[in-house]
């Protein structure tokens, strides 16, 4: 499944390390961020419930970069 | 100017005029220090306060980092060499977030001009009820509700129009400028904006289904398929952050240890100060926020001239295409068949277009049906009488008591007639007239009025071989191909031989170059998706090319193909362009900072100097209106 989400963050290499986050949290298949758009690709794995992992995505990216904000 | 960038420029205001006034109104020691002091927090505390919080999660080299290091290191050089003049740190705060504002000042901008540009989202519907137009949100409109569009608003979802006349301006989804005329019976797409008179349209799909949420939905998820310089990119700037950290250490203790061995002196503050000023250089800032930009304001502007590309790796593949193949029928012709001429005609040319159209007004045949629309008047059906079908031959049938026979030479043949045959290609009708030949009237299906320009405009965008694939007839296939500047010609193909001649030329192809399929949609999805890049054009409304398509002409203008193109080289060398001269400048200000050449100032200079030039090319990717 794949899901696209709003997000806010300020600098441009700030959303590549939250994409490596992203991509890194467990039940994640893939994930992009297009930092332009202000957008963050989910694919999750088969049996992933998004809500759930997107809370560990959100954890996994204000690790990287505190002042960012993904909107689910 | 948002809230946030608002802050930072007066902090930014407040920190330049303090060191301005130190630098030029020298003040006893320690005042002098704490007033440094105190700019330096101004501007840097947020710095400070991300680079703490990036150690405890274990991000260390973040440009945060980086900066809170080299100016605090800056900071402590100087009290350790007993200078009041702490200006340095305080002036490599300040350009670096004078840089960081005009980033996200720059980015905010262009992030709103290409959204103004793809302005076509209907924020509501007119439903009537009581006699009373009443707004609604277009998620909640059903199929098959009547919808009013009023002039001046956006059509909100795709129908039928039930009532009404007007002109529709569609360029926001074509970047057609003529107005389109509608009439009850049409349909429109949404997205279009009704100019003149009220409109009653049925719908006949979702909002979620219609054209605009699909156009919106494929812009807004061009990002998620990213090209390889973003990813060398982003590569790229994980390795040279702590690469350069090291060399930084490494300046700061190898070279003093050096001179210590070989009985020197160690200058140590002299080679700390230079590992200082490496730090400043290692922020890649430019190249990472350069990069993207570049490629999402060509992609704005390209969806700008209705040319949807699905992401940025097509958009750089798209700038190696040298060979583009093409289907016939409805890309480069329009894939109706008209009247192209009537020659050795004995009577007035209307006369006998009305004659044949006449006869053949009880078929249902495409040539009937392209012969009557040609002779453009309201047939009589009356007139005729003892209409016969042969089939595989043509008509008989009698008009005004005149014996009219259509059709083609194997129809003469058996009358007895004898024949002219045509020198142009298409299909032939001849006619005859009481059983003497009358002439003959030529049907084919005509070139679009720019597919020759649009060849030549491929040739001068360095296209170096054209093709075109279909399933017509040789004879007439030739003839198009010539007619049109096409290299090469495959005809007689079935569906599934377009994809097989398309993988022999593919394989063909050597080093960069790649190869481009053009179809419009019409049962090429598989061609589509086996080349390189597919181009779906007229798609407007065929969902199987909107999916199989890398990237979607919203009109059938084949001229959008070289735009496309130039539109993708434009990008291109932009980004190579910020590519080159980001990692130059960097390089030479790390070669001249290990010297000792530059010293801070001039590694923030450009630093941040680069960053604003980079990011000033990017923007210039958005405007395709005059490629």
């Amino acid at each position: 499944m794949k899901k696209s989400y709003r997000i806010e963050v300020d600098c441009a290499n700030c959303a590549n390390l939250m994409e490596k986050a992203a991509r890194d949290t467990a039940g994640v298949k893939d994930a992009s961020v297009n930092y332009m758009a202000l957008k963050m690709f989910v694919e999750f794995q088969e049996g992933a419930e998004p809500e759930k992992v997107m809370k560990d995505v959100l954890k996994a990216c204000r690790k990287v970069e505190p002042d960012c904000e993904i909107l689910f | 100017m948002n809230r946030k960038q608002k802050k930072s420029l007066i902090r930014i205001i407040i920190a330049a005029v303090l060191l301005i006034l130190l630098k030029t109104a020298p003040m006893p020691g320690r005042l002098s220090i704490i007033l440094y002091l105190a700019a330096y927090l101004v501007i840097g505390y947020d710095i400070l306060r991300k680079a703490f919080r990036g150690i405890l999660n274990r991000q260390v080299f973040d440009e945060n980092f980086l900066m809170a290091v080299a100016t605090l290191g800056a900071i402590a050089l100087a009290v350790y060499e007993r200078s009041s003049d702490l200006s340095e740190a305080v002036a490599v705060m300040l350009f670096y977030q004078t840089g960081e504002l005009f980033e996200s000042y720059a980015v905010g901008k262009s992030r709103r001009n290409i959204s103004a540009l793809m302005d076509i989202r209907p924020d509501y519907a007119n439903i009537e009820k009581d006699g009373k137009l009443e707004r609604v949100d277009p998620y909640e409109v059903a199929v098959g509700t009547v919808i009013v569009v009023q002039p001046g608003e956006k059509v909100p979802i795709d129908g039928v129009v039930l009532e009404g006349t007007s002109s529709l301006n569609t360029s926001a989804l074509t970047g057609e400028s003529l107005p389109r005329d509608v009439a009850s019976g049409d349909e429109v797409i949404s997205g279009c904006i009704n100019m003149t008179g009220v409109l009653k349209i049925r719908t006949s799909k979702e909002f979620g289904e219609s054209t605009v949420s699909r156009i919106l939905e494929l812009v807004e998820s061009s990002g998620a398929r990213k090209s390889r310089a973003e990813s060398f990119i982003s590569r790229f700037a994980r390795i040279y952050t702590p690469a350069v950290c090291c060399g930084a250490l490494a300046l700061a203790v190898v070279p003093p240890l050096i001179r210590l061995i070989m009985g020197l002196g160690g200058d140590w503050s002299i080679w700390v100060y230079r590992a200082l000023t490496f730090l400043v250089i290692s922020c890649p800032c430019a190249l990472v926020i350069s990069i993207p930009l570049s490629f999402f304001a060509g992609i704005g502007g390209a969806s700008h001239e209705g040319i949807l590309i699905k992401g940025s790796n097509y958009l750089e593949t798209l700038s190696h295409v040298k060979t583009v193949v093409f289907d016939k029928t409805g890309t480069l012709t329009r894939g109706v068949f008209e009247v192209s001429g009537i020659h050795h005609n004995r009577l007035e040319n209307e006369k006998l277009l009305e004659y044949a159209a006449l006869a053949e007004c009880a078929s249902s045949h495409p040539i009937s049906l392209s012969l009557r629309r040609a002779c453009g008047k309201e047939l009589d059906r009356e007139r005729v009488r003892n209409i016969k079908e042969l089939p595989g031959k043509g008509v008989v049938a009698e008009v005004d008591g005149v014996s009219v026979a259509a059709g083609n030479e194997k129809l003469m043949a058996g009358l007895g007639i004898e024949t002219i045959p045509c020198r142009s290609v298409g299909t032939v009708i001849h006619i005859a007239l009481d059983g003497s030949y009358a002439g003959h009237i030529l049907i084919s299906d005509i070139e679009k009025p720019h597919s020759k320009e649009a060849i030549a405009a491929l040739k001068r965008a360095g296209v170096s071989r054209t093709v075109m694939l279909t399933g017509d007839a040789d004879r007439v296939a030739r003839h198009t191909a010539e007619t049109l500047g096409i290299d090469e010609v495959y005809s007689e193909l079935l569906p599934g031989d377009k994809v097989d001649k398309v993988e022999q030329l593919l394989s063909k192809l050597s080093g960069k170059a790649r190869l481009a399929f053009v179809g419009d949609g019409i049962n090429d999805a598989p061609v589509l998706s086996r080349a390189d890049i597919g181009i779906a054009m007229g798609a407007m409304g065929s969902d199987a090319a909107i999916e199989a398509a890398d990237i979607v002409l919203m009109d059938d203008d084949p001229l959008k193909i070289a735009k496309a193109i130039k539109i993708s080289r434009k990008c291109i060398r932009i980004v190579h362009e910020n590519i080159v001269f980001a990692l130059a400048v960097k390089f030479a200000c790390l070669l001249l900072g290990a010297f000792g050449i530059a010293d801070m100032w001039a590694a923030i200079f450009a630093d941040v100097g680069v960053m604003v030039l980079a990011v000033l090319n990017a923007i210039r990717a958005l405007s395709a209106g005059r490629l």
